[in-house]
């Protein structure tokens, strides 16, 4: 009969075995990543258009005008490693994002006491791990290679003597000030890696002891993870990456990073799980616990859309000049080297998940769900590509070998780490109070 | 009296576990069931009585093409066609603005659409008497309806194998 599963909480528990193979493999992916990496370093302009400097002299200038970022103002001292920094920061913002949402799952989860999700929840609650690897190197890469991200950060800018001198952004020196900014950036990841830990720490210890207290403690942590995402979400949206461009702001800045985070978050817990279950574990996964998940993805995938569109609409529709900077100087800025990822964002993001997604039977099929989540996380990395890259590179930018191997050297240590947290407990809580509910979800 | 009067057997159970197998059981009796009417939904209940899946999607996505085109028409008849206006120095056909307008349009007749198709399927326009076989399936009962056009069996057969498959007691409905 539908609904009805043969497995119960007490035979479901497993272990999933990180194997050396697979170690193996992802230090080769590491080590390709690096290679590919120092490639990029070593010969600057290799494996991007040639074209994109012949008119960098002549954007550098254009640009000056269709820029809200950094590049304008230090044309002269371009140092190729810039791009290099430049980089690490774009994929550390991009997966802190996934590996937090991770939590921010399964917070979601204990908050509205969800059922359903019990039987996955594992999956997303070993992301976080990766935080501690992406914030010392955020929070380093902010202390001292700051001024080659942020333009808010170059010598002499807020100082009215200097020649650089900028009064609007000089302005902003309230919020936008290398203490403060540290500080926020502290505390965000510090609220992230605190209460991931301590709800870890509770979810494994009800492996072994069982019983509700620790569920109803989850769903306090879970709470105050709530309100904590609540502000770090737009804190980080505006600090990591809005003040790039520090001219520019939009009050939709902070739903819109948290939507990408969120989508990219969801597709990388459903392409896990049908990887795991691809090599055999998690038969009490179904597919009626993928289609809610899938659903999760083509809503969340829409709900981007809408703040990105949002956010694109008022400005084209009140069309001001200092608002429309942003997206002109993404569409034809820069001798329009950041035009075609712009269009494959949209294309990306929304139509493909939107066709894919739309019919139930997708929703239930794995090879559907691994397309559209393949497709919507790399998406989402150029969607911060598309946020980050033409303020702090510019004319310099493209997608090369650099692009390629830090991407590659993220994802990997990325699976890397957890996987090394999936072996760390069992791959379902199996004493969830829920689980029961879970193991028979029909829908 | 109604001439043309349909005479159901009704089977009322009093558990959903119980008229979810009983569903199974008189099937493999060779009785077609109507409908089974519940207080809640039932999981599973649609697949035992092989219920083809629902068409309602189409008729969504038609409703919602509807509106789209009749949205799409509206704006470019108003403001491209009959009384072009500049606004925001953007051309008259500004593909961006209008989204929100074709949004809506859609929606709108979506919704409209699927209440009126909610309605008609279930048999809801104005002046239609309830087909009701018992009024019990609002509270705590689930009632198996059989209708007897649709079975060759007698009715003494059919009673017995609806109280063998665990129902409480079993009536005669016309209407």
């Amino acid at each position: 009969m539908a609904g009805h599963s043969h497995f119960s909480p007490a035979n479901v528990e497993e272990h999933f075995e990180f194997t050396s193979d697979t170690r193996k493999k992802l230090m080769v992916a590491m080590v390709v990543g690096a290679v590919l990496l120092g490639i990029g370093v070593l010969f600057p302009g290799g494996g991007e258009h040639e074209a994109a400097h012949a008119v960098a002299g002549h954007a550098a200038e254009h640009g000056a005008e269709l820029t809200g970022g950094a590049v304008s103002h230090h044309e002269t001292s371009w140092n190729p490693l810039n791009r290099l920094w430049v980089n690490l920061w774009l994929n550390g913002v991009y997966f802190s994002g996934i590996a937090v949402i991770g939590m921010f799952f399964v917070a979601l989860q204990y908050l509205t006491k969800s059922g359903w999700s019990s039987v996955v929840k594992r999956v997303p609650e070993a992301f976080p791990r990766f935080l501690f690897f992406t914030a010392p190197l955020m929070i380093l890469l902010f202390i001292f290679k700051g001024d080659v991200i942020f333009h808010w950060m170059h010598h002499g800018i807020m100082d009215p003597a200097n020649e650089h001198y900028d009064k609007i952004i000089a302005g902003k020196k309230g919020y936008l000030n290398f203490n403060f900014f540290l500080i926020r950036m502290v505390l965000i990841f510090g609220a992230w890696i605190t209460l991931w830990t301590v709800m870890r720490k509770k979810s494994i210890e009800e492996d072994l002891i069982g019983g509700n207290e620790n569920f109803f403690k989850m769903v306090r942590i879970g709470t105050g993870f709530i309100v904590a995402m609540g502000i770090s979400a737009s804190l980080s949206a505006w600090d990591w990456v809005m003040s790039i461009d520090t001219h520019w702001f939009s009050t939709m800045f902070g739903w819109y990073m948290f939507a990408s985070w969120h989508v990219s978050g969801i597709a990388t817990i459903i392409l896990t799980i049908v990887l795991l279950k691809e090599q055999g574990y998690m038969k009490y996964v179904n597919e009626n616990h993928l289609h809610d998940l899938g659903k999760l993805m083509f809503a969340f995938s829409i709900f981007w859309t809408y703040v990105w569109f949002a956010q694109f609409l008022l400005i084209y529709y009140a069309n001001m000049a200092e608002e429309t900077i942003y997206f002109l100087e993404r569409w034809e800025g820069h001798g329009g080297i950041y035009k075609a990822s712009e269009i494959l964002n949209i294309f990306l993001n929304f139509f493909f998940p939107f066709l894919i997604m739309m019919t139930r039977d997708a929703k239930r099929t794995t090879i559907f769900l691994k397309i559209c989540c393949a497709f919507v996380l790399v998406g989402h990395y150029f969607d911060f590509y598309q946020m980050i890259m033409p303020g702090t590179v510019g004319p310099h930018g493209g997608f090369g070998f650099i692009e390629f191997g830090t991407l590659i050297l993220f994802a990997s240590g990325f699976i890397y780490a957890v996987a090394t947290e999936l072996t760390k407990a069992s791959l379902v809580a199996k004493n969830h109070p829920f689980l029961e509910e879970a193991l028979h979800h029909d829908i | 009296m109604n001439t043309t009067a349909e005479k159901y057997l009704v089977g009322v159970y009093d558990d959903e576990d119980e008229v979810l197998h009983a569903v199974s059981e008189v099937k493999e009796n060779g009785v077609k069931i109507e409908e089974v009417f519940t207080p809640f939904p039932i999981h599973g209940l649609d697949k035992a009585l092989g219920h083809p899946r629902t068409r309602i999607p189409i008729a969504a996505f038609l409703f919602g093409l509807t509106g789209l085109t009749c949205a799409q028409f509206l704006i470019n008849y108003t403001m491209v066609f009959d009384w072009p206006i500049i606004i925001g120095g953007k051309d008259f056909f500004s593909l961006p603005d209008w989204i929100p307008i074709s949004f809506e349009g859609t929606v709108l007749f979506t919704a409209f659409g699927m209440v009126f198709t909610f309605l008609a399927s279930n048999s809801l326009w104005p002046g239609k008497e309830p087909k009701t076989f018992d009024l019990r399936s609002t509270d705590d009962k689930f009632i198996m309806a059989v209708n007897m056009a649709n079975n060759k069996k007698s009715e003494a057969e059919i009673e017995a194998i609806l109280k063998a498959s665990g129902a409480i007691e079993v009536n005669v409905k016309q209407f």
